[in-house]
């Protein structure tokens, strides 16, 4: 039997028949929330961002291969089957050996066939067949080629290696008889730091100099806008190309290496110290930036304590953006031999052998180095995309 | 408007004078000149005869002199029509260049035109048909041609060229036309070598002009109006064309500033893997033997190039759009 609350009057609850609840008053029930909702209100706006991005499915596979790939950057060397500078003057120009599982039937576990070796005397071209007679068994976790990790420690460990007397040249061999695919392994040290460190700088820059532009405004933001009316005019590939063409010949690899990045550093900036501007000129006139300026607090201070915070997640979703336009320009440039050069390994260095059109129509798996700059460079599209989304907080 | 065109042209100004400051700057980076190198090259077979002729050439091109003198003679000798001697073909630069600046104009503007004609359909269609098919189908691919470096979408489809149509394609026209005058046959067979660079520079514009579009076309579809619109019967295509679409225009105009260095940018690349007779190849083999004038000159016409272009799309933005001017005046 419900109790109605104090009414005992049976005349009284005829005369009203609204349902009244005996439970006890509380004032604060409206506003109480659910578990669920408390877990959203209280959640940091960086877990906000998570949470919207794990709706993107894209921009998480995106994300989940560019983490692998930084990761096997981690330990190219030993990913790689061979040392990418070792060569196997039989193999010249080898085209690439499929792995299989089956053999006559039976299952013997991942192994490639043999390569054998013919010089077309007519044509003069390396021509080869695939042996299916022996059977070339693929070794895991061995010990291989030496070589030294990260050029420091000298190491033999391999995660996959050929058979002892086979080969596994998963993607072929290149004019000297390298290995493609452990100087895309290796290689890919480069090119995906390259985007990285450039991105590095050019976010320093466009933060410094953006920001001192929409919190002073006035002539500081005047001259800022110029440089970057200017800057932005320029054709960026002539201007990377000539500045790289000035990098002296004396220069060792590594100091080409730090000097393409810092080329494609320091011409990238613009956008970024445009957006940066154009959101301090908002905040800086905030409550929150006034109460710090009250406070004492130094320019530099309230730039980067108070008003950068407040649109970070933004900056680097835009930032990541631009990386893929500074891996492709590395890949240009090396491509022109003005970039990097050999012995330094990158994506562009290899994609160089390519250049001609003998390449295509003879070797084509010289072009594979092309897919993981394609891969790579959508990933990261596609991460920024995702990014940007979880980023912009009225979607 | 008239006022804005004059505000807009004196900007222009001071903007071509820095860049040629850092055009200037870039090409002096390199320690050393060309004249240096071939001395040095001269010493060692030990010929001295041509050393005279060099050391005239050090003194007429002011080589000797303080890096602000040399800026300001360039810089003037440039306004004059005096673009330098080239150090490597031994001609004065002007003499060099020849139609390879048409040529150039030639490749950037059709590519435009290109970019325009093919990313308008496409970014219609994937507006109006969001999320079906044929829409993700064409962003992937859209997404594809940003990525694929273009030099080696030129390698690749030279050869296929080669294979299927037989087309030999190698540069802008057939080999009897290099260097004679202007004609009708010259240009056909400009045009038809033409289409190669103009796909390949294209593609990556191309695909960021068909995601501008669509993504300015759907907020604009979502509008008020278009409600309106539809509520009160205009026929689906007649609503989309009379009002959205005419909104949803202006970064076909917006955008040339962002397009065209993008474009000149790509042009460089795909001429020297394609042996393009236009401006990239020469401006890669002058950087490549310091031969400072003529890359200067190259560098400095590609930036005039971009800097007449962005300033013609805004002098047509304005025409186009009154809201433009009034936000040009507000902002200072």
């Amino acid at each position: 039997m419900t109790d109605t609350g104090g009414t005992p009057d049976p005349n009284r609850k005829a005369a009203n028949p609204r349902y009244i609840s005996s439970a006890p008053f509380d004032p604060q029930s409206v506003e109480a929330l659910t578990p669920e909702q408390e877990r959203y209100y209280l959640a940091s706006q960086w877990k906000l961002m998570w949470w919207k991005l794990t709706r993107h499915k894209v921009a998480l596979i995106a994300g989940a291969f560019l983490l692998a790939q930084y990761l096997v950057v981690l330990i190219a060397e030993m990913v790689a089957p061979y040392n990418m500078s070792e060569r196997h003057t039989d193999h010249i120009y080898a085209p690439p050996q499929a792995v299989r599982v089956f053999h006559d039937g039976k299952f013997v576990g991942p192994f490639v066939y043999g390569l054998k070796y013919n010089l077309n005397q007519e044509t003069l071209r390396r021509e080869y067949t695939v042996d299916t007679t022996k059977v070339h068994r693929i070794r895991f976790f061995c010990s291989g080629d030496k070589y030294e990790f990260w050029g420091l420690i000298p190491m033999s460990f391999h995660l996959v290696c050929p058979d002892k007397g086979g080969t596994f040249f998963l993607l072929g061999t290149d004019r000297m008889g390298r290995d493609m695919f452990s100087r895309i392994t290796v290689g890919a040290r480069i090119s995906l730091t390259i985007g990285f460190f450039g991105v590095l700088i050019s976010f320093i820059l466009g933060i410094v100099i953006g920001g001192l532009a929409g919190y002073y405004g006035g002539w500081v933001d005047n001259i800022v806008q110029r440089i970057i009316e200017v800057m932005r005019s320029f054709p960026v590939l002539p201007l990377w190309m000539a500045l790289s063409a000035a990098l002296p010949v004396t220069w060792s690899p590594l100091l080409v290496y730090f000097g393409i990045t810092l080329i494609l550093g320091l011409l990238d900036w613009t956008g970024l110290a445009r957006a940066v501007r154009s959101k301090l000129f908002s905040l800086r006139e905030e409550d929150f930036a006034t109460a710090a300026q009250l406070m004492g607090a130094k320019p530099a201070r309230i730039i980067g304590r108070h008003l950068l915070p407040s649109f970070m997640s933004h900056l680097i979703a835009s930032a990541t953006l631009s990386i893929p336009a500074m891996i492709l320009g590395e890949t240009a440039l090396s491509f022109l031999g003005l970039g990097l050069r050999p012995p330094i390994t990158s994506w562009g260095v290899l994609l160089s052998e390519a250049q001609n059109i003998n390449a295509v129509a003879l070797y084509p798996w010289l072009m594979l180095p092309v897919v993981p700059v394609v891969l790579t460079v959508l990933a990261f599209n596609f991460l920024g995309d995702g990014l940007r989304d979880a980023a912009d907080p009225y979607k | 408007m008239f006022r804005y065109l004059i505000h807009r042209l004196l900007i222009m100004i001071p903007t071509l004078i820095a860049i040629s400051f850092i055009v200037f700057v870039v090409i002096e980076l390199p320690p050393g000149d060309f004249l240096t190198t071939q001395i040095e090259e001269l010493r060692e077979i030990g010929e001295a005869a041509d050393l005279r002729k060099i050391e005239e050439l050090r003194k007429e091109y002011g080589l000797d002199q303080p890096f602000m003198v040399r800026y300001v003679g360039w810089a003037i000798g440039f306004l004059q029509g005096d673009l330098g001697y080239s150090f490597e073909y031994e001609q004065p630069v002007s003499a060099v260049v020849g139609d390879r600046l048409w040529l150039t104009f030639i490749v950037s503007f059709t590519t435009i035109v290109f970019t325009w004609i093919v990313a308008f359909p496409i970014g219609v269609y994937s507006a109006t048909h969001q999320y079906s098919w044929g829409d993700h189908g064409l962003t992937f691919i859209g997404f594809l041609g940003l990525a694929t470096p273009n030099f080696l979408l030129a390698l690749v489809m030279v050869y296929f060229a080669n294979v299927w149509f037989g087309t030999e394609i190698g540069g802008l026209m057939d080999d009897r036309f290099l260097g004679k005058p202007w004609s009708w046959a010259k240009l056909m067979s400009v045009l038809e070598h033409l289409w190669i660079p103009v796909v390949v520079i294209g593609t990556s514009g191309t695909a960021a002009m068909i995601r501008r579009l669509r993504a300015n076309l759907l907020d604009e579809l979502q509008k008020q109006y278009v409600v309106t619109g539809r509520a009160k019967g205009l026929p689906p295509f007649k609503l989309l064309v009379k009002y959205p679409l005419r909104m949803s225009l202006n970064p076909f105009i917006a955008d040339i500033g962002d397009l065209l260095p993008q474009v000149i940018s790509g042009a460089v690349i795909v001429s020297v893997v394609l042996n393009l007779p236009t401006t990239g190849k020469m401006l890669y083999e002058a950087l490549l033997s310091q031969d400072m004038y003529l890359a200067g000159s190259f560098l400095m016409f590609l930036a005039m190039l971009t800097v007449l272009g962005v300033l013609l799309s805004d002098f047509a933005l304005a025409a186009l759009d009154p809201r433009i001017r009034l936000s040009g005046k507000a902002t200072k």
